[in-house]
């Protein structure tokens, strides 16, 4: 480990205020930042809590969003018919939910979903993931809502004339079909969900963003650090938008 | 009422835009088992309305509508096991394009008659070849023409067993050369009993297939008659104008 050793070497040099020329410099800046003191493991947990919040945070917000985006579709597509008190007090529940939550910063609903609502748990990655993905609910409802409303009606009517009901037919012929129009909005949406998650920083739990912070806070230096982690995420962001697009490949062309 | 009679329509009213647009005015109507009631009309005369609200694919504002001895206009009665009996064919056909030919038929049978998929599958592919098409029960939608696209959606609704099938306007999106190859399946149809309610403007096939034909316009009933009455002698002048501008 003949480089570790000139690192700490440069490191000594530095604490001396000697100086040192920029190849010497970046190789010490980059030893501190990720090597010394196994650092590299705060930024490996780091990532883990941000997959973790992240991914949670995306299922249980497309489960929510679509919940939300089948009962106002449900909702304004029975305006024919007998109004339905039950619906009808499901579809202002649901309204009301995506305005509140669309109408607040999701810091601000982070920070109540864990010194309020949760202040006493310590499961951080749990309240992270809950807050961000009932944040998330509420826009990708209305890109689910968008999508379902873009399939043509007669779809709807070819379903239930054959005898399937409301939710058969939204499963077995509506949302097939609407998914192709909702993947690339979704996509965007869960590109923003996965950066967003650096703000889990502001209660305490130690994602990927917490870990640069920590280095910078002990090394006096962010260069590397806040660096290596926008490259962690640009290359997470790359691989969420490859899977996507693969993803929509493969659903076109099962439609021929 | 007769035991024959499958549908019984009454007073039937469809309002739209909150009674601005009276789309039926006050419609009765009987269709008796093995018919082939045919409705014509001009566009807008409210026919493709009294269709739709025959399986309540619009809801009547008034009036009642007995299938099978139940009325289904009552909001306690369940309407989706009525559709299930009664087919229905649309103008643009409404094929579910994500689903080969075979799953397009077999979906609601498996899913509702509680068939197997052995079962619906062996059912979809006899009527395939009924229509000719036995070879396309692994194609998708777009790749099919016209014309046969309508022959599945027949064979779709035939594979509920339904008791009635109605047709609403099954040829007005074809191209002039596939017309024939859907009416001669409604005709093999109808031929085998099948009772049937068409809203069409092929008046070839009101004459020759129709065991009555009913002549809408403004929302209401003009005019019923046997084809060969109603074509040959019309009585009303709204009748005999509409006839002279179709024939």
């Amino acid at each position: 480990m003949d480089w570790i050793a000139w690192c700490e070497k440069l490191l000594a040099q530095a604490r001396d205020g000697e100086a040192m020329g920029l190849w010497a410099e970046l190789n010490k800046d980059f030893y501190q930042a990720f090597v010394q003191e196994g650092r590299w493991k705060l930024y490996a947990e780091g990532v883990g809590n941000t997959l973790k919040v992240a991914v949670l945070a995306l299922v249980l917000g497309v489960a929510l969003g679509l919940l939300v985006a089948v009962v106002r579709t449900f909702h304004d597509q029975q305006r024919e018919e007998r109004p339905h008190i039950f619906l009808g007090v499901l579809n202002i529940i649901c309204k009301t939910y995506t305005t509140v939550i669309r109408g607040t910063p999701m810091m601000v609903q982070l920070l109540i979903m864990a010194f309020v609502v949760f202040k006493s748990s310590r499961n951080l990655v749990g309240v992270a993931a809950l807050a961000f993905g009932i944040n998330s609910g509420a826009y990708v409802a209305e890109i689910i809502r968008g999508g379902l409303m873009s399939v043509d009606a007669g779809q709807m009517e070819a379903g239930r004339s054959l005898g399937l009901n409301y939710l058969q037919t939204m499963w077995y012929i509506i949302i097939p079909q609407a998914v192709k129009n909702i993947l690339p909005a979704l996509g965007n949406e869960l590109i923003t969900l996965l950066k967003e998650t650096s703000i889990v920083t502001v209660i305490g739990l130690r994602d990927l963003t917490k870990a640069a912070q920590l280095v910078t806070s002990k090394t006096y230096g962010g260069f590397m650090a806040l660096f290596g982690v926008a490259l962690v995420y640009l290359a997470m962001v790359m691989v969420l938008s490859w899977l996507m697009g693969r993803l929509e490949r493969r659903l076109r062309s099962s439609e021929r | 009422m007769s035991g024959n009679v499958l549908i019984q329509v009454r007073n039937l009213e469809k309002h739209f835009d909150g009674g601005s647009i009276r789309a039926l005015a006050g419609v009765s109507a009987d269709i008796h088992r093995g018919e082939v009631v045919v409705v014509i009309g001009p566009s807008g005369s409210g026919k493709s309305t009294f269709l739709r609200c025959l399986n309540l694919l619009e809801r009547p504002t008034g009036g009642s509508i007995t299938f099978d001895c139940v009325d289904i206009t009552d909001p306690k009665v369940d309407i989706n096991l009525h559709r299930q009996k009664m087919g229905m064919v649309f103008q643009h056909f409404n094929l579910f394009p994500h689903m080969t030919i075979l799953d397009n038929m077999t979906l609601a049978p498996v899913k509702l008659l509680k068939k197997g998929g052995e079962e619906a599958a062996s059912k979809a592919n006899a009527l395939l070849e009924r229509v000719g098409l036995a070879d396309r029960a692994g194609a998708y939608p777009s790749q099919l023409s016209g014309g046969q696209k309508q022959r599945i959606a027949i064979v779709r609704a035939l594979c509920m067993e339904p008791e009635v099938m109605l047709f609403d306007e099954p040829t007005s999106a074809l191209d002039p050369e596939m017309v024939g190859e859907v009416l001669e399946v409604m005709k093999d149809l109808a031929h085998e009993g099948m009772t049937m309610v068409v809203v069409t403007h092929e008046m070839g096939f009101a004459r020759e297939v129709g065991s009555r034909v009913i002549f809408m316009d403004g929302g209401a009933i003009v005019e019923e008659n046997a084809p060969a009455e109603l074509f040959g002698a019309p009585r009303s002048e709204r009748l005999k104008t509409f006839l002279a501008k179709v024939l």
